[in-house]
């Protein structure tokens, strides 16, 4: 405040005297040629340097893949032998987020809890058999079939696998479908195969 | 008393000298009355103060993780003093805050405040809007209780519907398939420094615009002679005053909120439970109605973009040269603009309405349902809209942009009262209720 009063020309600062400009006044295409390719640099340096926040800025928001050796990096488990599942059965799985669906005819199918409107948590209705979602009412069959929208489509479904009579389910493969297909139910091997 | 008297007049200097330091030392006198401004856009900034400070507090006592986040906010109600009080503030702040800013919007719009040299200011304006939005958004989540955790899960599967883009955002927001702690901790951190260093940023550039333009638009009925320079007028005390009145007012109403009103708070969050029904923050319900009415790429893609491209055009529609930042222009808008407010309603209320008798019906059965929430309703819905435009001009005689402005408060009528039944009046089932029934 005090530097001020005592300047009068209401606080600006005496001009400076301009630098010499004689190399910039030189004529057309010798000197500044130099100055323009400097420049340049400097540009390309900085486009390198907003290239490069932008990969690491992807890489900040990537999901990150669970570290080995946490229990969460194992997705795939055994969920049970085929004789503990009775036909026309459905057995959840909260930590894996899924059911595990045995249809009359002996075939699996892991299916997705979340309902494909929005995502809520779809739940078992035995007396009906079917799934019904709280939320916003969509109605889905035991393969996960719509039957009532708003759900645009099946239950996303697991891969399901079956070794020596047991059931295995990778719950890190979410797998989404169009339709219900044969090919999706998992059946166990018959001996003459 | 005579010697505290040049030392009270050179604090008064120094006050003066850092009020106008982010002031202008003069402001058009026409701009001042209370009725051509609301002083909206003040106490949107005066909140956004607030929320940094309340935000600021919170951030020391809360635990961004899933198995402490809830036990943190019972911390904060129960162990901390006045801790409730700062919760509900910052909850009521935020909420406030979107409906300050969504009217200071409206008053812009139909103020017509958004032209040259404006449309800066006003593009500024959209982004600090959106930022609002985010900002509740990313806090939505972070009690993580049961109303939390849902209302978040519905938003991001609103996104899967976007084609081609919407899985990826959902992954990218989500952090994952499910909801856990590392969506938790992107909220958090977008919460905390994201949205506040935006909000700053904005603020200012917004601010400087304002100043740049001369002060908001000096108010001209179209019979007004074209006025050289206006007259202006001190800051201090004129503006001053007045927006310490409004800063006071709406710290009033805060407080209010807060003392009397809780934050809701549920049971801690589970994913394996989905509440009946699930709803979006009220802010999105209008969204999550139209939902309810239209096929999914049409309500959570094709439409959002046009309104979103609508916004972004309004400076580019032609000036009008008859009046300036006087609401709706003439009389004959004022009341154009009226009808279609009503009108909006009343359509809206009708169409909701035959929708629900439609789907307790069996909708998907019959072929009429299309006429009302498919492809033809959207169809239906803009031709109306291109019909009530060219009424206005032919039949009416309306100007352009009286009749363009009477078409966005159609749109506004519309989209609020979907708003209002989608928070209000939508219980189980996403059936029509009463409230709290």
């Amino acid at each position: 405040m005090k530097k001020r009063k005592k300047n009068p020309a209401g606080g600006k600062r005496p001009k400076q005297i301009a630098a010499p400009e004689a190399p910039t006044q030189t004529p057309g295409d010798i000197q500044p040629s130099r100055r323009r390719f400097l420049n340049r640099i400097w540009l390309i340096l900085a486009a390198i340097g907003v290239v490069e926040f932008g990969v690491m800025l992807i890489h900040f928001f990537r999901p990150r893949k669970p570290q080995a050796g946490l229990p969460e990096a194992k997705t795939r488990i055994t969920v049970g032998r085929i004789s503990d599942f009775r036909p026309g059965s459905v057995t959840a799985y909260p930590q894996g987020r899924f059911y595990l669906v045995c249809l009359e005819d002996g075939g699996f199918m892991a299916l997705s809890r979340q309902c494909t409107h929005l995502g809520c948590t779809v739940p078992w209705d035995a007396e009906n058999q079917q799934f019904a979602c709280p939320c916003h009412a969509s109605v889905f069959d035991i393969t996960g079939g719509v039957i009532n929208a708003p759900a645009p489509r099946p239950l996303d479904r697991f891969p399901v696998t079956i070794e020596n009579e047991w059931v295995h389910v990778d719950f890190g493969q979410r797998i989404r479908r169009g339709q219900f297909r044969d090919d999706q139910v998992v059946y166990a091997k018959n001996d003459n195969e | 008393m005579t010697g505290r008297t040049p030392q009270r007049t050179s604090r008064r200097r120094f006050l003066n000298n850092l009020i106008l330091h982010f002031r202008p030392t003069t402001v058009p006198a026409a701009t001042l009355p209370l009725t051509v401004s609301w002083g909206l856009g003040g106490m949107a900034a005066i909140l956004v103060l607030t929320q940094m400070v309340t935000g600021s507090l919170l951030n020391f006592i809360y635990e961004p993780v899933p198995s402490l986040a809830y036990p943190s906010i019972l911390i904060i109600h129960d162990d901390i003093v006045f801790g409730k009080l700062v919760r509900n503030l910052h909850h009521w702040g935020a909420n406030l805050l979107v409906i300050v800013a969504g009217l200071h919007m409206l008053r812009v719009i139909f103020t017509a405040a958004f032209y040259a040299p404006r449309h800066v200011t006003w593009y500024l304006g959209l982004g600090l809007m959106a930022l609002v939005l985010g900002a509740n958004f990313s806090g939505y989540l972070l009690p993580y209780d049961q109303l939390a955790y849902w209302a978040v899960t519905i938003c991001t599967g609103m996104l899967d519907y976007i084609p081609w883009l919407g899985p990826y955002l959902k992954a990218l927001i989500m952090a994952g398939e499910e909801i856990g702690p590392a969506a938790l901790k992107l909220f958090h951190t977008v919460h905390t420094t994201v949205v506040p260093a935006l909000f700053l940023f904005l603020m200012t550039y917004h601010f400087w615009r304002i100043r740049k333009a001369g002060g908001l638009v000096v108010p001209k009925q179209p019979e007004d002679p074209p006025t050289g320079t206006p007259l202006r007028v001190p800051t201090v005390p004129n503006l001053i005053v007045r927006e310490m009145a409004m800063t006071a007012v709406i710290l009033a109403v805060l407080l209010v909120l807060a003392v009397f009103f809780d934050a809701p708070l549920g049971e801690p969050a589970n994913p394996g439970l989905s509440p009946n029904p699930t709803k979006a923050p009220w802010y999105f319900a209008g969204l999550q109605e139209l939902l309810l009415h239209f096929p999914p790429v049409l309500a959570v893609t094709v439409i959002p973009f046009l309104a979103g491209l609508l916004l972004l055009a309004l400076p580019f529609a032609s000036q009008p040269n008859e009046a300036a930042s006087i609401w709706f222009g003439t009389r004959p808008d004022r009341i154009a603009a009226g009808a279609a407010a009503i009108g909006g309603v009343i359509v809206t209320l009708l169409w909701v309405f035959l929708n629900e008798y439609f789907r307790t019906e069996g909708w998907h059965a019959s072929g009429i349902h299309r006429v009302f929430s498919g492809e033809i309703a959207f169809g239906l819905g803009l031709a109306g809209l291109a019909g009530f435009f060219f009424i206005l001009r032919r039949r009416v005689d309306l100007s352009r942009h009286g009749a363009f402005q009477a078409v966005l408060m159609l749109l506004t009528s519309v989209f609020l009262t979907l708003t209002i039944i989608g928070a209000g009046f939508r219980g189980a089932g996403m059936r029509l209720t009463w409230p709290g029934g």
